[in-house]
């Protein structure tokens, strides 16, 4: 099943003899971040009633990012949340079973909030399903948003993002890989990596 | 077929080569030449097996009556055949027990019909196995079937009041009490499933301490030398047991034991699978014990090899471990197990297992044609074995009714090749005639 | 992870901090609105208890159905099985009818174990949970214990921890201890001589354990005490000749919370004999974790349903 949309978590990415080649770099994820910062600001009018919920592993480093962005333009803290899915994925039969990451909801809660969901890669939309029902279980935002560091396209769903740092149109056999300091160790640089594939690379 | 049977080249009890002529049931000649005069004579060439007088278990579970679909006395008498037996001794734990001269006579009877092997029917000790009365003892004596052997086995014949008698009683008819050594106060029945030990505790199972046995052997043997009774140990299992019995005897007490086949091999560790199928009374017990039973087998402090051949179905075994039946199969694989724990060992010859199989059990139930040396005139109650054959057992290929073979897929050494019973083959190239 | 949960030595360390890790999230989801999980969807256990057990039972139950499985108890005592039905029967029957998941409680032994050796006979890929078996094993106990402790304690590598009553007749402790040395815990072991289980001065030294007659010397150093259940009528059995003498001797008493050091943890698997074994003193104590005893229970009994049940079948994965 294509549900790749993210790499393994909780590990490196696999090592492939193809290094790939670098499609954002270190400054090119930081002008992508500040630009979504900007974008999540222009749409709500203001850091009002702002939640960004990082979706687990990568998407918690890029939301507080995000907030941290958003405090040096606005001023304004907003809140930043973990929302972790894994017990809510359509694919649970098909993986050796994963222990869940954390669900941190920050103490005003979501309800009549609006959450922006972050995640680092948007490909099948699957990841983005299982996470609105995680969120409905929690409460009842305002409003929902998505943003993302990269879309490599490929939807199964009918999900889209609201804030995109870079549309990657790529293949299916490709793979995308992110790298982040708080996420890969501290001396690894931000990039995101595009490669050919082993088939089926998640989990490899 | 012929009643004349030649069996050209077999070591009896491991000696030269030598023929044994056997007509109309009796040998007639033994030696190089006995061979000369084969005009007429089946012939089995026997060229590197060992011939030994045919076995005798002083202890069988042929179900029947009552279990008829667990074992049968056919069935269980070809099982008993096919392991080399020419005799076995019917335990009277049935439904109904042996407990009569009637209920003697049946199984004798059963037995005769059936015609693999003699069956000799031991008696209950007390009405019911209950341990409180005794049974017609000397009627049973007295009857067709002739019985000498009593015993409650399955329970302990407890009260030293009731076991005095018995000694006592028997004694008039040369009569001798096979006790179950099983104090029931150590031994709760009902709960307790294995020896009490370091296994057993760690598996948590409800067990009974190889004193619950010792306790009894040594109350039984002081009993027999206070009535100058001779009693018989059933399946000793602990090396306690064992020091009890070699005192006694240094004593000059009449006392007689068996061992089992599986108390000379398996141990305690057969319990950490849970598998029901090592289920068994008396338990499995540690490897101490099973050396000090070798031992003591090798040296005649024990008399004899008994099966304790106890078939269950298999929804009887389909239970939690502390729920299942007790018991384990034993006749057709008893020779392959004292070859491979006593002789490839060298704690016994060829004629040390004659004596061990045949001769002392024969001698301890009193059957006359049974246990005898392979001389002219004898009854020709012969076992002919294979004694390098590697057998790897398959219960499935067992012709007992029952499958609780805890010997399954192991290997063994030796083999029976051939059985005969007062000259007719019983078994042949290992298989049912 | 194994396929079955039959006893703590089907897990490893690090299995075992995996279902901690679970756990902890699934502790999280005990306090919000909406408790359901849907990892489970779909998904069918049943929890087969051939002994009465009402809090093992409810807690595998809940369990289930926070994660959205469809949880059946089937109580088989009293019913098939006294009928001479035997277990491998009444197992395969069950089995048989589609379910995903087998929780399983009996008065005997190993059951759990011979269950499993059945399925595997009939090539069955259900995964089985030993909800307690005779005097062998209760490892879901055994973990929620480990758990609270961890909770309380932070790492149990080199803390001391002394399991106090009847030992014999106790899965509790067999789990236990297990699972706490393979923690990296001490324990010492603390009964009667009579409630000690047959060989336990040998095998406690391979096993990695102390034992002990005096529970008066071993509470001062102890970082924790789990006090064990004692049934009144092992009285009848010999085993001990009163309650008062058993307090006396065993009991958690008011006079010995002197001895303890300040906030230790208190543990008890419930249910408990207040006054025989521990004193309501003890029990109610601002130290006792009994009460987190029984929310970690639901969290790590979803936490192992979880691990063994979301996966692929077993039959896709390694290890057996």
């Amino acid at each position: 099943m294509p549900t790749h949309d993210q790499v393994p978590e909780g590990s490196a990415p696999v090592e492939s003899t193809d290094p790939g080649r670098i499609v954002l770099d270190s400054q090119d994820v930081t002008r992508a971040l500040t630009r979504i910062a900007h974008e999540i600001l222009e749409r709500n009018k203001s850091a009002e009633d702002l939640v960004l919920l990082g979706l687990p592993t990568r998407g918690v480093p890029l939301a507080k990012r995000i907030a941290e962005k958003i405090l040096a333009v606005e001023g304004t803290s907003v809140p930043v949340g973990e929302l972790d899915v894994t017990m809510y994925r359509d694919d649970l039969k098909s993986h050796p079973t994963r222990s869940p990451h954390k669900t941190v909801v920050p103490a005003g809660g979501i309800d009549g909030k609006t959450v922006v969901l972050v995640d680092d890669v948007l490909y099948s939309g699957r990841t983005i399903r299982a996470a609105l029902d995680a969120l409905s279980d929690l409460g009842r935002p305002a409003v929902v948003r998505l943003a993302v560091l990269v879309d490599r396209g490929h939807r199964e769903l009918p999900i889209r993002a609201d804030h995109v740092g870079k549309n990657l149109p790529s293949a299916r056999t490709e793979r995308v890989s992110v790298r982040l300091a708080e996420t890969d160790g501290p001396d690894c640089a931000d990039e995101v990596r595009i490669a050919t594939s082993i088939e089926g690379g998640r989990g490899a | 077929m012929s009643d004349k049977t030649l069996i050209k080249g077999a070591r009896i009890l491991g000696a030269e080569a030598a023929d044994i002529l056997v007509e109309n049931g009796v040998i007639t000649a033994v030696g190089a030449g006995a061979g000369a005069d084969s005009t007429g004579a089946v012939v089995v060439e026997a060229a590197g097996l060992i011939a030994l007088p045919g076995f005798v278990d002083l202890h069988t579970h042929l179900r029947q009556p009552g279990r008829e679909d667990a074992e049968t006395i056919l069935s269980g008498s070809q099982a008993a055949a096919v392991g080399g037996y020419t005799a076995v001794l019917a335990m009277a734990n049935t439904n109904p027990v042996t407990d009569t001269a009637e209920a003697a006579e049946r199984v004798l009877d059963l037995g005769v019909a059936a015609g693999y092997v003699d069956v000799q029917p031991v008696g209950a000790v007390t009405k019911g196995l209950e341990g409180h009365e005794l049974a017609e003892l000397g009627l049973m004596a007295r009857s067709r079937a002739a019985v000498r052997v009593f015993s409650d086995d399955g329970k302990c014949v407890h009260d030293a009041r009731v076991m005095r008698r018995a000694l006592e009683y028997v004694k008039a008819f040369g009569g001798v009490v096979s006790q179950h050594a099983q104090d029931p106060s150590l031994a709760p029945y009902g709960s307790a499933c294995c020896h009490e030990g370091e296994i057993s505790g760690q598996l948590g199972l409800p067990g009974w301490p190889g004193i619950a046995e010792e306790v009894i052997v040594a109350r039984d043997v002081m009993l027999a030398r206070h009535t100058g009774s001779r009693v018989h140990i059933a399946h000793v299992s602990t090396a306690g047991s064992v020091e009890v019995v070699r005192w006694a005897k240094s004593q000059g007490i009449d006392v007689t034991c068996e061992v089992t086949p599986h108390h000379l091999i398996l141990t305690t560790d057969e319990l950490l699978g849970y598998d029901p199928t090592y289920k068994v009374n008396p338990p499995l017990r540690p490897a101490e014990d099973v050396q000090a039973l070798r031992a003591a087998l090798a040296d005649g402090t024990i008399d004899a090899v008994a099966t304790d051949h106890a078939p269950h179905a298999k929804h009887d075994k389909d239970h939690a471990f502390v729920d299942a039946a007790f018991g384990m199969l034993g006749l057709e694989t008893a020779l392959s197990v004292v070859v491979t724990t006593m002789v490839e060992t060298g704690l016994l010859d060829w004629a040390g297992v004659a004596r061990v199989l045949s001769v002392n059990p024969a001698r301890i139930a009193g059957l006359d044609g049974h246990g005898l040396e392979i001389a002219v005139g004898a009854p020709a109650n012969l076992t002919l074995v294979d004694p390098s054959a590697k057998v790897t057992v398959d219960r499935d290929a067992s012709v007992s009714l029952s499958r609780n073979n805890p010997w399954h897929g192991r290997e063994l050494t030796g083999a029976v090749h051939a059985t005969f019973l007062r000259g007719k083959a019983t078994v042949m190239e290992g298989k049912l005639v | 992870m194994k396929k079955h949960l039959l006893s703590i030595d089907d897990v490893t360390v690090d299995d075992i901090h995996a279902l901690f890790e679970t756990a902890a999230e699934m502790h999280d989801v005990q306090r919000r609105d909406v408790k359901k999980l849907p990892a489970l969807r779909g998904k069918t256990v049943i929890n087969l208890f051939f002994e009465d057990s009402t809090r093992t039972r409810s807690s595998f139950e809940i369990a289930g159905k926070w994660l959205s499985a469809d949880v059946i108890n089937l109580s088989a005592k009293g019913s098939s099985t006294s009928k001479g039905e035997s277990l491998r029967d009444t197992v395969l029957t069950v089995t048989a009818m589609g379910i995903d998941g087998l929780v399983m409680r009996h008065s005997a032994s190993g059951a759990a174990q011979q269950v499993a050796g059945w399925l595997r006979q009939e090539s069955s890929t259900i995964p089985v949970i030993n909800a307690g078996d005779g005097t062998h094993e209760h490892p879901t106990q055994a973990l929620l214990d480990a758990y609270t402790l961890t909770r309380r304690l932070g790492s149990l590598e080199g803390r001391h921890i002394a399991i106090v009553g009847d030992l014999t007749h106790s899965r509790v402790f067999r789990s236990g201890v297990k699972c706490l040395t393979k923690l990296g815990a001490e324990v010492t072991v603390v009964a009667p001589p009579t409630l000690m289980p047959s060989g336990i001065t040998a095998w406690s030294k391979d096993a990695g354990f102390a034992t002990s007659y005096d529970v008066d010397a071993v509470l001062p150093t102890a970082d924790a005490v789990m006090m064990l259940r004692v049934q009144k009528e092992r009285m009848s059995g010999g085993y001990f000749p009163t309650a008062r003498e058993y307090t006396v001797g065993y009991g958690l008493t008011r006079s010995r919370l002197g001895l303890l050091k300040e906030g230790t943890p208190i543990l008890h698997p419930g249910p408990m004999n207040r006054g025989l074994e521990i004193a309501p003193e003890a029990a109610d104590a601002a130290s006792s974790a009994v009460l987190d005893q029984v929310s970690a229970g639901v969290a790590i009994r979803m936490s192992v349903l979880y691990h063994l049940l979301a996966g692929p079948s077993a039959a896709a994965t390694t290890g057996e």
